[in-house]
């Protein structure tokens, strides 16, 4: 990294080790920035030539695996579709993503989070599903039952709105936005036949109804996808207000 | 998953919502009719105990006290269900508000029946 704009940007860079002790400090590494420069730029530079040991989770490097998923000053963003430059300041903050077990350092563990994931069975439900030619084969669909979910198959997992939620910060049997989201995905997709199975698999105490509506989840995701939006309708479903075409 | 014995939870949801807006209607009919006569002396003993034997007040004063009960334990217990998950939590803080609102209605049936003088 070498140019006439080049500046240096401090990272703040969370340490933790749970398995040996549970001390936790914040390393400062400084790293020549430039304008396209990322914030996993910044830490993949901080890991090559400062400190081996810092713990990172990656993999794609443009914003498609949802692997580098952190709390960036203080908002949870994706380091790989961040760019320092954009955040203003002498000073970046990185932090693991909240509600999230830590492993070490900037890498936490997904487990729970995969498992309300798994729970709501997120692939299409249809026992009808006999290919006897050509024709019938097919699972058509039309623009506008396409558009009633296409932004919820946007999700690419990277837990930022788990993070983000509020109700998941103290009901961790509250299955979070991204469930939510991709449960709607699923009931709204008109080659699905879940039903109202679907929605009976969110309708207990800890379910849908633990969601206050603060926003904070389609506020950070970094696809643009909108889990609160999702969660409403599922509720207007639930209540009867809104009826699922076809179901 | 903990499931609810009596009601799903999108159910009890519907009901705690229908309360809701059915008691901002009547609390506005309930302060509307304070504002009939001066706020100060509508809260005199012998206008209260007047608005007590009207039997239309009465039975707002009770519609009022069972909204607001249902809809206020139901929102006490959704607050205390995120304290903690167990479900033996779950089950004590159900049982425990529906003993309370239960409670709460009787003793405030009891008052307005007396206030309006049908029990003598």
């Amino acid at each position: 990294m070498s140019g006439a704009d080049e500046r240096k940007i401090t990272l703040k860079v969370f340490r933790a080790n749970t398995a040996r002790s549970k001390n936790t400090y914040f390393e400062l590494c400084d790293v020549p920035v430039q304008r396209w420069t990322t914030v996993l730029d910044g830490l993949l530079y901080a890991k090559c030539f400062i400190d081996p040991s810092i713990g990172i989770r990656y993999s794609c490097r443009m914003a498609s695996c949802g692997s580098c998923g952190m709390k960036i000053n203080g908002i949870p963003r994706l380091a790989c579709y961040t760019k320092m430059s954009e955040l203003g300041g002498s000073e970046v903050i990185c932090e693991p993503l909240p509600n999230f077990p830590i492993i070490r350092d900037l890498v936490t563990d997904f487990s729970q989070f995969f498992e309300h994931h798994k729970r709501v069975q997120p692939y299409i439900l249809n026992q009808d599903n006999h290919q006897t030619d050509a024709e019938s084969s097919d699972h058509r669909q039309s623009p506008e039952e396409v558009d009633r979910f296409l932004q919820f198959s946007y999700c690419i997992k990277c837990g930022l709105c788990y993070s983000a939620c509020p109700t998941v910060a103290t009901d961790l049997k509250f299955p979070g936005p991204q469930t939510l989201g991709q449960l709607y995905r699923y009931y709204a997709d008109s080659r699905d036949g879940g039903g109202k199975d679907r929605l009976n698999m969110v309708d207990d105490r800890h379910g849908i109804w633990r969601c206050h509506f603060a926003g904070s989840c389609s506020k950070v995701c970094p696809k643009g996808v909108d889990p609160a939006l999702g969660i409403q309708l599922l509720k207007s479903y639930m209540l009867g207000i809104s009826k699922n075409r076809g179901k | 998953m903990s499931r609810n014995l009596i009601l799903r939870e999108s159910q009890i949801m519907k009901v705690h919502y229908i309360t809701g807006v059915a008691a901002l209607f009547v609390v506005a009919v309930h302060i509307l009719m304070r504002l009939v006569v001066p706020y100060g002396s509508s809260l005199e003993y012998d206008h209260v105990i007047f608005n007590y034997h009207n039997i239309f007040y009465a039975v707002l004063l009770e519609v009022i006290l069972v909204l607001v009960s249902i809809h206020g334990f139901n929102g006490l217990r959704v607050i205390l269900l995120e304290l903690r998950q167990s479900t033996r939590w779950e089950n004590s803080v159900t049982a425990a508000t529906i003993i309370a609102m239960i409670g709460l209605v009787i003793y405030g049936t009891r008052t307005i029946i007396i206030a309006n003088g049908l029990g003598t």
